[in-house]
């Protein structure tokens, strides 16, 4: 599904990711954990085609295809989808409007044709009880005076209703209490498939009770300082990062 | 003679040819005051840069050549007004064309007791005296040269008119229609609108052009609300390339009256707009916005004045424009708290959106307050489209291009979304759209 090699990415000539693999299959979900600045979200907005990150190195396959010469849009329509770590408010600009335009944006790219109204509100119901989202939410500006939960919670919806082939969720989980987090992992388990993959961005453990990956990786200083199954979360939260980078050393 | 005395000449001969031919000429009392309008535009001519209200805003590509006044006879086609109408607005309606009043193109029937829609021509030929007297008074000192040539050739316009207490509930559009007479010609409407005391309506102010043809339009509208009176009046200004538009709002506030006034600048055309609202009595309450798009070489200029003259008035206004390719705007408003109006309360605010690198904006939110318990706030901004807000819409698919337009059409909503009734609303927002379409360049982002 993903192929990262040797991925090495500047911001403002910076050194932030400084050789990265990273190998996501089919249907899996790996967690990516590491300390604040680690690179986490830079990892995350490179996949996602963001402007002002200088890839100076490596490469990064999806599905076959050099995600890195698509344009952002391109990337959305092709199935990648970027859950964001800080939802942007967007007054003005109807969170329905969102999404019906960028749903036929991806149905016109895939050669389908659009979906009518009665359609496309029939599959914005269905969605929007999966991550236990009222109605009303539909009409209002993508965001605008959403709490902190109510944000996160409106990405895992516009996550459900595009459907991509790969999520990257960057760190849904923080600033959620125990019951949003137990829905917003309930609707992104929902969504796991075979041919779905995932990678959840987080620095808690606490995620993962509910989310249970198929692999950890711990990123630090620009790179996967170290791989494993779940044990290695729990390991980690017992320990902290600094065990890491001593066992890396 | 200086260029701007010598500007004005074509025209203050133009009217002395014509001045017996107006309406109603030979009543003393209005002849007197075209006369001394006359005099005003001779002595003051058109203004120029060097007039501090003018400063970024050259009526050159008006003064390169001379419009002749339209005369009475013409006619707008029934075919042009129809394909022009907006979708599913139900509202009576009062058709000009190049300022004149067309009655077998208008739609007054059913107009309830104790409401006049009419020509202002046809008023004045009728019973010129209670209408003589009550023009030039919301106005009041006259802004310009423009206003004073409107009121020298003062004659045909709309006249609505609502006895108290009389609320109308559908509105009612005055559509003018600019370029009717062919090339080269200027036309000169005058509206008056009175509503008396806890009177209401709606009304809809709509300038198009019939064709290409250059043209110029100075039109000047004056309203006069009672004491609890509530206007519900839209500007909508939709005007082709070639059609200069001077556009006058002049409006006085009894007690308690209520003014919502939104003007709207789309097209392409050079415009100038002063309004002037004056807040005469406790309690009145005006609420003054606008939207203009510039784009193209289009200039659009709005000075706006709102004078709290009591105590306890509230004045709030919001103007947004957007510019693109070589568009030019000025807006100037002006917020003045005279000394006895204490206890005002006033917000203004102007705030931009540059798509291009090449528009330009010249903004001046000015404040004079000479009452000491006031709360005034004013401020204006000038920004690109969000980096961030862009990004997030095209990571779920959306194209650029349609990605700058959501937001470019968000950034207008705010001001289209408080106009009334919704078909006007929808038309529009349809409207500004389909001017933002083609006119969102991919490097309108910062
Ligand atoms: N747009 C940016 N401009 C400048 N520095 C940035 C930018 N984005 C990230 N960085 C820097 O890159 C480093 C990694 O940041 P980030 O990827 O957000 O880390 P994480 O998500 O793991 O907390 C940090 O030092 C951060 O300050
Ligand atoms: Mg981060």
């Amino acid at each position: 599904m993903l192929d990262i090699k040797n991925l090495k990415v500047t911001v403002d000539g910076k050194a932030i990711l400084n050789g990265l693999n990273l190998n996501v299959g089919p249907g899996e979900v790996h967690a990516i954990m590491g300390p604040n600045g680690s690179g986490k979200s830079t990892l995350a907005n490179v996949i996602a085609g963001r402007d002002g990150y200088e890839v100076t190195n490596g490469s990064v396959t999806f599905m076959g295809n050099d995600l890195l010469s698509m344009a952002p849009e391109d990337r959305a329509r092709e199935g990648v989808f970027l859950a964001f770590q800080y939802p942007v408010e967007i007054p003005g600009v109807a969170n329905i409007a969102l999404l019906k335009e960028g749903l036929n944006a991806a149905r016109r790219h895939r050669g389908e044709t659009e979906l009518d109204a009665l359609d496309f509100l029939k599959l914005v119901r269905e969605k929007l009880k999966l991550v236990e989202m009222k109605e009303e939410f539909l009409y209002r500006s993508v965001n605008e005076g959403f709490s902190g939960g109510e944000k996160k919670r409106n990405e895992i919806f516009q996550m459900a209703m595009l459907e991509p082939s790969l999520a990257v969720l960057d760190e849904t989980d923080s600033g959620l209490d125990i019951d949003a987090l137990k829905t917003v992992a309930g609707g992104v388990n929902a969504l796991r498939s075979e041919d779905r993959s995932i990678i959840l961005v987080t620095h808690y453990q606490r995620l993962l009770d509910y989310i249970v990956p198929d692999r950890v990786h711990v990123l630090a200083g620009g790179r996967i300082l170290r791989s494993g199954d779940k044990q290695l979360a729990l390991d980690l939260e017992e320990r902290g990062y600094g065990w890491i980078d001593t066992v890396a050393a | 003679m200086s260029a701007m005395e010598s500007h004005a000449v074509p025209y203050v001969e133009a009217q002395q040819a014509h001045a017996s031919e107006l309406p109603a000429a030979g009543v003393a009392a209005l002849d007197r005051s075209r006369l001394e309008a006359l005099e005003i535009l001779g002595e003051r001519g058109l203004p120029s840069q060097h007039d501090e209200d003018w400063k970024y805003t050259s009526i050159k590509p008006i003064t390169r050549s001379r419009f002749s006044p339209a005369v009475s006879g013409v006619d707008c086609s029934e075919h042009f007004i129809a394909a022009s109408a907006i979708d599913n607005l139900d509202a009576w309606q009062l058709v000009f064309a190049d300022g004149f009043h067309l009655p077998h193109r208008s739609k007054t029937d059913g107009l309830p007791e104790g409401v006049q829609v009419t020509g202002l021509a046809e008023a004045l030929t009728q019973d010129p005296a209670p209408i003589v007297d009550r023009l030039g008074f919301a106005m009041g000192e006259m802004p310009h040269g423009f206003s004073a040539m409107n009121s020298a050739f003062v004659g045909d316009g709309a006249l609505v008119e609502v006895d108290p207490g009389v609320q109308l509930d559908k509105p009612i559009e005055l559509l003018f229609v600019s370029g009717c007479s062919g090339e080269g010609f200027l036309s000169l409407p005058r509206n008056l609108v009175i509503l008396g005391d806890g009177s209401e309506a709606s009304i809809i102010e709509r300038h198009i052009s019939f064709g290409a043809e250059r043209s110029l339009s100075n039109s000047l509208t004056e309203i006069i609300l009672g004491k609890s009176a509530t206007l519900n009046y839209c500007c909508a200004q939709d005007q082709a390339e070639r059609t200069f538009h001077v556009g006058g709002l002049f409006c006085r506030l009894a007690q308690s009256a209520k003014f919502k006034a939104t003007t709207i600048t789309m097209g392409r055309s050079w415009v100038r707009n002063d309004a002037r609202i004056n807040l005469d009595a406790e309690g009145a309450h005006a609420n003054l916005d606008g939207a203009y798009l510039a784009f193209g070489r289009c200039h659009v200029d709005n000075h706006t004045h709102i004078s709290h003259n009591a105590p306890e008035c509230t004045s709030r206004e919001c103007y947004k424009g957007v510019l693109g390719d070589r568009g030019h705007a000025v807006f100037h408003g002006r917020i003045v708290v005279q000394p006895h109006a204490q206890k005002t309360d006033s917000e203004q605010s102007n705030q931009n959106l540059l798509l291009s690198a090449d528009a330009q904006i010249d903004t001046k939110p000015q404040l004079e307050i000479y009452a000491d318990d006031v709360k005034c706030a004013h401020g204006a901004t000038v920004g690109q489209l969000d980096e961030a807000a862009l990004f997030y819409l095209v990571s779920r698919g959306v194209d650029r291009e349609t990605a700058r337009r959501m937001l470019t059409q968000a950034f207008a909503a705010e001001i289209l979304e408080t106009v009334t009734p919704s078909a006007l609303q929808n038309y529009l927002a349809s409207r500004v759209l389909s001017q933002l379409s083609p006119a969102v360049p991919p490097e309108a982002v910062a």
